[in-house]
């Protein structure tokens, strides 16, 4: 067996053992994913051979030995017409294909629940809504739609699963979304793709592909105490929006609840729909997000409140549906010392938190 | 279908003579070359400069390759890794591969195959030598003074504002360097619109002339906008102007859009020129004219036109709408076509030729190979679903060094190899020299296959760690390397050395039918003694064939 040396034996094993050819396939798009691949595999290959073979047999039969008095030949418009629309045709196909799945990666399902990751030099942190952080882990259940919403605390970093066949740059000063849907338990690598410095190479970490149980146990056993939405409501009572959102008819702001999924209308005439992004902008800069009717009174908060503390503060207003309370939970003592959120429970939403979505 | 047939002897070596008057001993000393206004020579002076700059990058590239060996990061600090391929890619990219073909082959041939005696501007030309040095120059320095970690795209807010290392530097070399190549370029549409030769009609040019018309397009039009996204990154390095970061209202995506405006067309301008080689050397040893001579010629500006509109697949995965990505991707698909029309109109060309398998002529079935399947999996690039999980890995690293390494390279040692007879007026070994041909594709393949495959497992680029599980493809890849070293090493070793003692080549060796061929080698300082006329098509052997064999004029 091993003839040569035992150690050099040994590391052969572990050197083979620890070959990857092809990486798993462990998301609902992969294996779309994949066939575009072997399609386009295939074509190349069948381009490659017919190149090859041009260029062997008639190197072969037209060599001069062979074929001394070469025969001058204009061209033919029938045979280059040929290989115009053939090689055209199979490019069209590869694009309507390659459309398909990005439009499929990239319009994440309504019903997919969210988590929030921050990318910073070099790190990612996770943000699950019942309150979650983790670093350089994501934890998710297999079999459900997950939408990941991204964003940079500084450069541009990029998210991407290889065992998923998905990738979403974080970029800074904005939101970019991908969804994915998990089909096999596991752990998975996570990598930074968009290089971002010293520790680019770092900047990596592990996906935990769990069984719904075994992800509910986990968010019961991880939980920080408060939601991202209570988080927030701290924070908007802290940075004092309340003081104008207050919700009251006669606030200097407009009010917040039900504003989510909403399409108001802008001091220009324009019609938008309030996202997670028009949120984080209407926060930062105000002066370029005035809605219709109101005084531009809003102080921008740009460089005051963090990613993490744009996220809190956009779940906050994101769970807002009907009741505006926020007055009534600072005077209760439910935020001070909150009690542990069971994100995974639906329906034990006490009063004065901020809805949190389950 | 004209279906003339020819038969083209080799003239006899032995009888060849070293003509006693040329551009390269018209005059001596330094000055005569530093001052020079001769196309010829400033082409030398760039052939000795690229070649200089390549091996920089080259070493920077073995470098890689080491610390890629292990998993680990181990051979040096992630800080010095990320210097070192940037400085790969910068020299890689901007002082060598964007000059290397149209500095060097071109500006030593585009006056002679059009009949003209020099370039339209020649101390322009030799302005933009001295540019190219200047930016050579700025690039080493920030390399020397402790380096610049930006990777050769400059991605701001990184470049802007999270590094302290040389950026500003770096960036004004390449400025600089950019302004020798829209010199360049200017010099060459100039010339080809205005100095051709009587008879020499825009459907007798060589395919050569027409490729080079077509990165001339590109340098003059694309650089630019790379100059000044690179003065807004020194800018806002500097004064803190907000272009790219959001914080003051800037747009970091804007960075992107600029720079691939240029950098996607720069893939062009690389590639263009060293197509152009192809046809010639093609043509050449298999004495026959280039099928569809009108596809080759259109393809080439076809490409040029395209390739401005597809700047964008460089940004599928970063929040572009995605309509816009819709429109991107179809381009793509559309840039993609001319060049499989090139690559099977060249396999035609074979068509009932009479083929020799001279050096230039192992590079150009290289060049071929490699660029299809370069080609091909740029296509995977453009699909945009693919895209998703191929670009930032090593996918997209194997993908370009098909294209530039497997397809730009091979093309300039193609033809490096080819006209250096007319260069130098001497012929290199020719079976060692069929032997660095060899090895360096079979280097190649090797070093660069196994990293579409590592791609696809998702292995990130620029890391200087990665899972085990890498390991055995990052093995296979660096022994290819080693290989490619060799093969590149060798043309140096033996071009040199053939200076002195390679076999006097005469005036025509390979019997082919270009202007160029037609002179003396090495060609005189005014090229043609008298203005030659031109009365037939390119690639015409009937005429090189029925041409009364008198030796060319050698004067003195
Ligand atoms: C000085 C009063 C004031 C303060 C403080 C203030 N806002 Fe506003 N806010 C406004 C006004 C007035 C508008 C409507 C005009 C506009 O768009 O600028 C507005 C608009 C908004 C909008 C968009 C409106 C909509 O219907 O979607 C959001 C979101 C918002 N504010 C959030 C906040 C948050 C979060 C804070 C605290 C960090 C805050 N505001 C603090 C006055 C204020
Ligand atoms: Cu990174
Ligand atoms: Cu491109």
């Amino acid at each position: 067996m091993h003839i040569i040396s035992p150690v050099l034996w040994e590391f052969l094993v572990n050197w083979l053992t620890h070959f990857a050819l092809f990486p798993p396939e462990a998301s609902g798009i992969a294996p779309y994913t994949d066939a575009l691949y072997f399609f386009l595999v295939g074509i190349s290959l069948t381009g490659l051979v017919i190149v090859g073979l041009l260029v062997g047999l008639f190197s072969v039969k037209y060599r001069k030995e062979k074929h001394p008095e070469a025969v001058q030949i204009e061209g033919s418009t029938l045979l280059e017409a040929t290989w115009t629309i053939i090689p055209l045709a199979l490019f069209m196909i590869a694009f309507v294909w390659g459309a398909l799945l990005y439009f499929r990666i990239y319009t994440p399902p309504t019903n997919a629940m969210n988590i929030y990751v921050v990318g910073k030099q070099w790190m990612w942190k996770a943000e699950h809504p019942g309150g979650q952080h983790e670093i350089n882990a994501l934890h998710i259940p297999i079999n459900k739609p997950v939408q990941l919403t991204l964003i940079s605390q500084d450069v541009f970093h990029s998210f991407s699963i290889p065992a998923f066949r998905v990738k979403r740059e974080a970029i800074p000063g904005r939101y970019t979304t991908v969804w994915f849907e998990a089909t096999k338990t596991g752990e998975y690598h996570l990598f930074c793709t968009q290089y971002c410095g010293t520790l680019h190479s770092a900047m990596i970490g592990t996906i935990y592909a769990m069984t719904p149980d075994d992800y509910q146990a986990w968010t019961a056993g991880s939980t920080s105490g408060t939601s991202l939405a209570q988080n927030g409501e701290r924070l908007f009572a802290s940075l004092g929006c309340n003081s104008c959102h207050s919700g009251a008819a006669t606030a200097r702001g407009p009010n917040l609840a039900a504003a989510y999924g909403s399409k108001i209308q802008m001091s220009n005439g324009s019609y938008v729909t309030v996202d997670d992004a028009f949120l984080r902008n209407a926060i930062l800069n105000p002066t370029m997000n005035q809605v219709a009717g109101y005084a531009p009174i809003m102080p921008t908060y740009q460089g005051q409140v963090s990613e993490d503390g744009l996220i809190d503060l956009v779940e906050y207003i994101k769970n807002l549906n009907s009741n505006y309370r926020v007055q009534q939970t600072l005077n209760t003592s439910q935020v001070q010392t909150p009690s542990p959120a069971m994100p995974g429970t639906s329906g034990s939403a006490n009063a004065g938190q901020g809805m949190v979505k389950q | 279908m004209s279906t003339a047939s020819t038969i083209v002897k080799l003239p006899p070596q032995e009888g060849a003579t070293l003509p006693k008057k040329s551009y390269l001993n018209s005059e001596y000393g330094l000055k005569s070359w530093l001052l020079t206004g001769d196309h010829k020579r400033i082409a030398i002076l760039y052939l000795i400069s690229i070649t200089f700059m390549f091996f920089v990058g080259g070493a920077m590239a073995g470098l890689i390759r080491l610390e890629l060996l292990t998993p680990q990061s181990d051979l040096m600090a992630t800080d010095t890794y990320n210097k070192v391929f940037s400085m790969h890619g910068i020299v890689m990219v901007f002082l060598f591969l964007v000059p290397s073909v149209p500095a060097t082959i071109g500006n030593f041939l585009i006056p002679i195959m059009i009949g003209a005696k020099d370039l339209a501007f020649p101390k322009i030309n030799l302005l933009s030598w001295y540019l190219y040095l200047a930016g050579a120059a700025f690039t080493i320095a920030a390399m020397v003074l402790g380096g610049v970690d930006t990777g050769w795209t400059f991605t701001t807010p990184l470049s802007t504002h999270y590094l302290n290392t040389h950026v500003v530097t770096a960036g004004l070399g390449i400025f600089i360097a950019g302004f020798s190549s829209i010199f360049t370029g200017l010099n060459f549409i100039v010339t080809i619109h205005r100095m051709r030769a009587p008879g020499m009609t825009w459907f007798r040019l060589p395919l050569f002339i027409w490729s080079h018309y077509a990165a001339s397009i590109l340098m003059v039009l694309g650089t630019p906008v790379l100059a000044i996204s690179l003065v807004l990154v020194i800018l806002e390095r500097t004064i803190g102007i907000g272009i790219f970061d959001p914080t003051k209202g800037g747009d970091p995506l804007l960075f992107q859009h600029l720079f691939w405006f240029y950098s996607h067309p720069a893939v062009y301008i690389m590639i263009l020129p060293g197509m152009g080689v192809i046809s010639e050397v093609i043509s050449t040893f298999s004495r026959k004219r280039v099928f569809g001579y009108t596809a080759v010629a259109f393809s080439s500006v076809a490409i040029a036109v395209f390739g401005f509109f597809v700047w964008e697949h460089h940004m599928f995965i970063m929040g572009v709408s995605n309509y816009s990505a819709l429109v991107f991707s179809l381009l793509t698909m559309l840039v993609a076509v001319p060049t499989a029309i090139k690559i099977f109109n060249w396999s035609a060309t074979l068509y009932k030729g009479s083929i020799t398998f001279e050096t230039p002529m192992l590079y150009a079935f290289g060049f071929l190979g490699l660029v299809t399947i370069g080609g091909m999996t740029g296509v995977f690039l453009g699909s945009m679903g693919m895209d998703i999980h191929l670009t930032e890995t090593y996918f997209i690293v194997a993908h370009f060094h098909f294209v530039m390494v497997g397809g730009m390279l091979m093309a300039y040692l193609s033809g490096i190899h080819f006209w250096w007879p007319k260069m130098t007026g001497r012929m290199y070994p020719e079976q060692v020299s069929k032997l660095a041909a060899l090895t360096t594709f079979i280097g190649f393949i090797l070093t660069f296959f196994p990293q579409f495959i590592l791609g696809y497992l998702g292995m990130p680029r620029r890391y200087a760690a990665y899972p085990p599980e890498f390991q055995v493809l990052n093995v296979l890849s660096t022994a290819g390397a080693t290989v490619l070293g060799i093969g590149y090493l060798l043309p140096m070793l033996y071009m040199t050395w053939s200076l002195k003692y390679g076999k006097i080549a005469g005036a025509n060796p390979w019997q082919a039918t270009g202007l160029e061929w037609q002179i003396q080698s090495p060609p005189l300082t005014e090229n043609f003694l008298e203005t030659p006329i031109v009365d037939h098509e390119a690639y015409d052997y009937e005429w090189l064939a029925n041409k009364t064999q008198h030796e060319v004029q050698t004067v003195g």
